[in-house]
């Protein structure tokens, strides 16, 4: 059962490393967002730096939308979730697997690119590493919030504009408590451990939900 | 040599199948046992590759079962290799990664994936991406997976089709031994399956 887990995790890995993959578009979206908003708000570095953490987070959750559609679709399409459907794995872990891959191919990206893409929104140097720390916690629950989204429109010929509609509303949690986690990194009267600890449990309860979710949408016929 | 396969009997009793409100075909039963094949005939549309997306869990009956009988709690799904129209096979993956993915996944491990490659006449194109390879020798892959798990029920869609002459020989052999140690095998098809003794099951008039 550990090697059927292991062998969608890395096969999901290697896909994404491959041509037409995706894994780095999402980056390059995030990249695209956080150049764009500078040049809209136009040069006042107070107000950059107060809204950075905000941009960073909005730029991640689009970016991490980009792609999403292809996560149970690909599979649909061309027979592979009926070799998944076969193989010896319950569902929930075979979604748990491709979660995670796509966790470790966009959202671990994009934290780690945070604190760098964070100079262009004059983010403070104290609070480039909670930021990114914020980022590498709260991805987890949009990529599997997803997840349950993109079980649902795998059947769906044109699921991908479908998607961010249904999965926009579900972060909405996530992205409150990713930003005042990252503002109360900046200063202010809360500390930044409490939402923190909020965005940490809101990642852990979407793993478990969206990947419920995802197998229950998966078994229910097309 | 090999084990022959435990006993089983696949039992489908009474069932009907409704896609977008339209009962495609109801009150279809039979029993598929070890050795057995059955070819599944029956007009197009007349729900041939929705019986096997059933036996395979991906759409559910409107009515009847689907079961292993004697063993409720085993899925069918979890005793059978699937090979249908979608061939299952990533494009950019290479022939060999499909394979390796496939036998990890389905578990029980019999040939390795060279080997399996060079049973379905393939051997030389193991290290390539599986978008650059034809029709026919696509469809080979997807038999290859036969070889690397070993699971005692075969569900096949069209598995003839895109074959050339030769291949049809090669996938009439490898049933041959399939059923020879004991296994069973379910084929939708239009035409031979260059067998003897395949059961006719024809669904609709």
């Amino acid at each position: 059962m550990t090697r059927a887990f292991l062998a969608i995790l890395k096969r999901d890995l290697a896909l994404a490393s491959r041509a037409g993959g995706g894994g780095e578009l999402a980056l390059v979206f995030f990249l695209t967002i956080v150049v764009l908003v500078p040049f809209a708000l136009g040069p006042d570095l107070n107000l950059l730096s107060r809204i950075g953490p905000a941009i960073l987070w909005l730029g991640a959750l689009l970016s991490m939308l980009i792609g999403l559609d292809r996560l149970f679709q690909g599979d649909e399409e061309d027979g592979s979730l009926d070799l998944i459907r076969a193989s010896v794995l319950p569902l929930e872990l075979a979604v748990l697997a491709k979660g995670l891959a796509h966790w470790l191919t966009t959202g671990l990206p994009l934290a780690l690119a945070a604190p760098l893409l964070g100079l262009l929104v004059a983010l403070p140097g104290e609070a480039m590493l909670p930021v990114a720390a914020t980022l590498l916690v709260g991805t987890p629950a949009l990529s599997f919030i997803g997840a349950g989204a993109a079980a649902l429109t795998a059947g769906l010929r044109r699921g991908g504009l479908i998607l961010p509609v249904l999965v926009a509303p579900l972060t909405v949690p996530v992205l409150i408590f990713g930003v005042s986690a990252s503002n109360a990194a900046l200063g202010g009267t809360i500390p930044f451990a409490t939402p923190f600890l909020i965005l940490c449990a809101l990642s852990l309860a979407a793993i478990v939900v969206g990947t419920l979710a995802a197998a229950a949408a998966l078994r229910q016929a097309q | 040599m090999r084990p022959p396969y435990p006993t089983l009997v696949l039992d489908v009793d009474r069932l009907a199948c409704r896609r977008g409100g339209r009962l495609i075909f109801s009150d279809l039963g039979f029993r598929l046992g070890n050795g057995e094949a059955i070819a599944l005939t029956g007009r197009n549309g007349a729900g041939k590759s929705s019986l096997l997306a059933m036996l395979c869990g991906r759409l559910r009956p409107d009515a009847g079962t689907i079961r292993i009988a004697g063993f409720d709690e085993v899925a069918p799904v979890e005793v059978s290799h699937v090979v249908g129209h979608r061939d299952g096979l990533k494009t950019t993956l290479t022939a060999q990664e499909n394979l390796v993915f496939a036998q990890a996944l389905l578990g029980e491990a019999f040939l390795s994936p060279a080997e399996a490659l060079a049973a379905v006449g393939l051997p030389h194109v193991a290290a390539l991406p599986v978008g650059y390879l034809s029709a026919g020798q696509r469809r080979r892959v997807a038999l290859a997976r036969l070889l690397v798990a070993r699971r005692p029920i075969w569900l096949l869609d069209e598995p003839m089709s895109a074959l050339d002459a030769a291949a049809q020989a090669m996938l009439s052999g490898l049933m041959r031994d399939h059923l020879a140690q004991g296994g069973a095998i379910l084929a939708a098809t239009h035409g031979p399956l260059g067998l003897d003794g395949v059961r006719d099951v024809r669904i609709g008039p």
